[in-house]
């Protein structure tokens, strides 16, 4: 069948961002990113702060116009049609504003009714909305004297009420404790099949948890783009190992140096005890040569880890060389 | 339509959440009581009108007006509402004219709650109600183009206060263009034409035709171009600035 499109957004590509630019005077904020994102996906914006995160998020969501480029949510322009494609997000802003003197259920109210709905389907959106994030107990205080994580569940609450397509997510779960940042990665999780999701956020372990890729962006720039997992092949730490020996306890460290992939071997960072770690030669395996070698040289070993990889040192990499 | 009858709407009860409202509403009526009944001789004059009382308003409003107007963009700019609204599937035409209509409305109920007065004059004689009624259409037009000024200064910085003394100085430069303190500081160096335009924009003379019984669409035309003026100037200030 010949194709017909090269530049038309595939069906299920829903958020395309194409040649984002922005300048603050002679600032250059935001420079020349692209990506899209499909249905069932979840984006992890990664970056030191000031890097763009926010200004291109910003800019899909139809709050800044860019210097030049722009994005399409669901088929709408954001800049030719604004409404349209802001129709479409839901869109949590930076520190989740809201309005302060209002209640949740009052701001809920105002959010139901400026988007449109009217009587029982408004009831019934904002009740669902509130479910989601578990408002019920707050929901006539005002807003100014919650707590930050309730707050921040009000903004999503907001964002959710709709039950948009694309969700735009700045920093979800910034503030809230260890449960509530479970509470909201289970509901992403939840909502993420049927919607494209972009969250930023500095925390690499929400990459983990969440997020079905990662973008990581500095200064403006888009410095690395893949799964979770390729991006942790990235790191030193992919496919190091993690050994514990306990006897003897000299020597060791000499003789993992001499293997012939082993690149360096350094104390483990992760506790006091005598563990190893032994970073491999351009991340191929050697665990099999540093278990032969204990074998052969009758170590008495506590531990033997592969790791994964570190997305931090990725991070630190690829922002790092991009300054 | 509808956006801008829920943006009113939020805006109206975001009024009567704080003190403001309140605080607002009781100063206006005790001075414009008082202004009216000590300074304007309201008793005094023997007559059954309610001149003395509409005189004091563009004095009145030159303090008060500000307060209503300052939050108006100044607060959304501060606790980084602006970028919810904005995001919304709403136009700035909308937002604009929706926040500035909530604060007209408010300023209009208040001026409702002066109907005492007018109440008080018909009872102790035969004033010229034709005259009240369009002093009180005058005066509510004329708060609505301190209100559009307000709206538009507000849009320009995140400190209230800011707002409240910038709005207060542009309303008094407008109230009194029309008089010396204005005009001497131009007629050394402008022409007649431009100093006759100035004049033109003083909201004192165009308010005091029409509480005077000179009744002239033409100064209703008048504060209707100021209010669309500074709404549109609102517009384009508050996308200028949003994201500073």
């Amino acid at each position: 069948m010949p194709s017909k499109k090269t530049d038309a957004a595939q069906p299920d590509e829903m958020i395309s961002v194409r040649h984002l630019t922005r300048h603050f005077g002679s600032i250059l904020a935001v420079d020349d990113v692209s990506l899209t994102v499909r249905r069932g996906e979840v984006l992890g914006f990664l970056g030191p702060n000031g890097a763009g995160k926010s200004t291109t998020m910003k800019m899909i969501t139809g709050f800044l116009a860019p210097s030049s480029g722009t994005a399409v949510v669901c088929g709408a322009d954001i800049t030719d049609d604004p409404i349209a494609a802001k129709r479409q997000i839901g869109y949590l802003p930076e520190g989740a504003p809201c309005y302060p003197d209002m209640t949740p259920s009052a701001f809920l109210r105002f959010m139901a009714h400026i988007r449109g709905f009217r009587g029982a389907e408004a009831r019934e959106r904002i009740r669902t909305a509130i479910e989601r994030t578990a408002l019920e107990s707050v929901l006539t205080q005002p807003i100014d004297t919650l707590s930050k994580g309730f707050k921040r569940r009000v903004g999503l609450a907001q964002a959710l009420l709709h039950d948009p397509p694309v969700l735009i997510l700045d920093e979800p779960t910034d503030g809230l404790d260890p449960n509530q940042k479970h509470e909201v990665r289970k509901l992403i999780n939840v909502l993420a099949p049927e919607k494209a999701i972009i969250i930023s956020t500095h925390l690499l372990e929400e990459v983990d948890a969440v997020c079905s890729r990662a973008v990581v962006i500095a200064n403006g720039r888009v410095v690395a783009d893949g799964t979770p997992g390729e991006l942790a092949q990235r790191s030193r730490h992919h496919n190091a190992v993690r050994i514990e020996v306990t006897r003897p306890t000299t020597g060791v460290e000499a003789a993992l140096a001499r293997l012939p992939g082993v690149l360096a071997v350094e104390p483990a960072d992760d506790d006091e005890g005598a563990a190893l770690m032994v970073f491999p030669r351009d991340g191929r395996s050697i665990v099999a040569d540093v278990a032969d070698l204990a074998r052969a040289e009758r170590w008495d070993v506590a531990g033997l880890r592969v790791e994964r990889g570190r997305l931090d040192d990725v991070f630190r990499t690829v922002t790092a060389t991009a300054a | 339509m509808g956006h801008i009858a829920v943006i009113v709407r939020r805006e109206l009860a975001s009024y009567f959440a704080t003190p403001l409202a309140y605080v607002f509403i009781v100063i206006f009526l005790a001075l414009a009581g008082s202004l009216a009944f000590f300074v304007g001789n309201f008793f005094d004059r023997g007559q059954a009108d309610l001149q003395p009382f509409f005189t004091f308003h563009p004095w009145l409003y030159l303090v008060l007006i500000p307060a209503l107007a300052m939050r108006l963009w100044a607060e959304e700019r501060k606790s980084g509402t602006i970028e919810l609204l904005l995001t919304l599937p709403i136009s700035m035409t909308e937002a604009v004219i929706g926040k500035f209509l909530a604060s007209w409305a408010f300023a209009g109920i208040a001026l409702i709650l002066t109907v005492p007065f007018w109440i008080t004059v018909n009872y102790l004689g035969h004033p010229d109600n034709g005259v009240i009624l369009a002093s009180y259409i005058a005066s509510f037009l004329m708060a609505g183009a301190f209100l559009a000024i307000g709206a538009c200064l507000s849009a320009l910085t995140k400190n209230q206060v800011i707002a409240f003394v910038v709005t207060a100085a542009a309303c008094f430069v407008f109230t009194v263009s029309g008089s010396p303190i204005v005009l001497g500081f131009i007629k050394g160096w402008a022409p007649e034409a431009v100093l006759a335009t100035v004049a033109g924009f003083s909201f004192l003379t165009h308010f005091n035709a029409i509480i005077r019984g000179v009744i002239d669409l033409r100064d209703a035309v008048f504060f209707l171009s100021v209010i669309a003026f500074f709404l549109y100037a609102n517009a384009i200030i508050v996308d200028l600035k949003k994201a500073d």
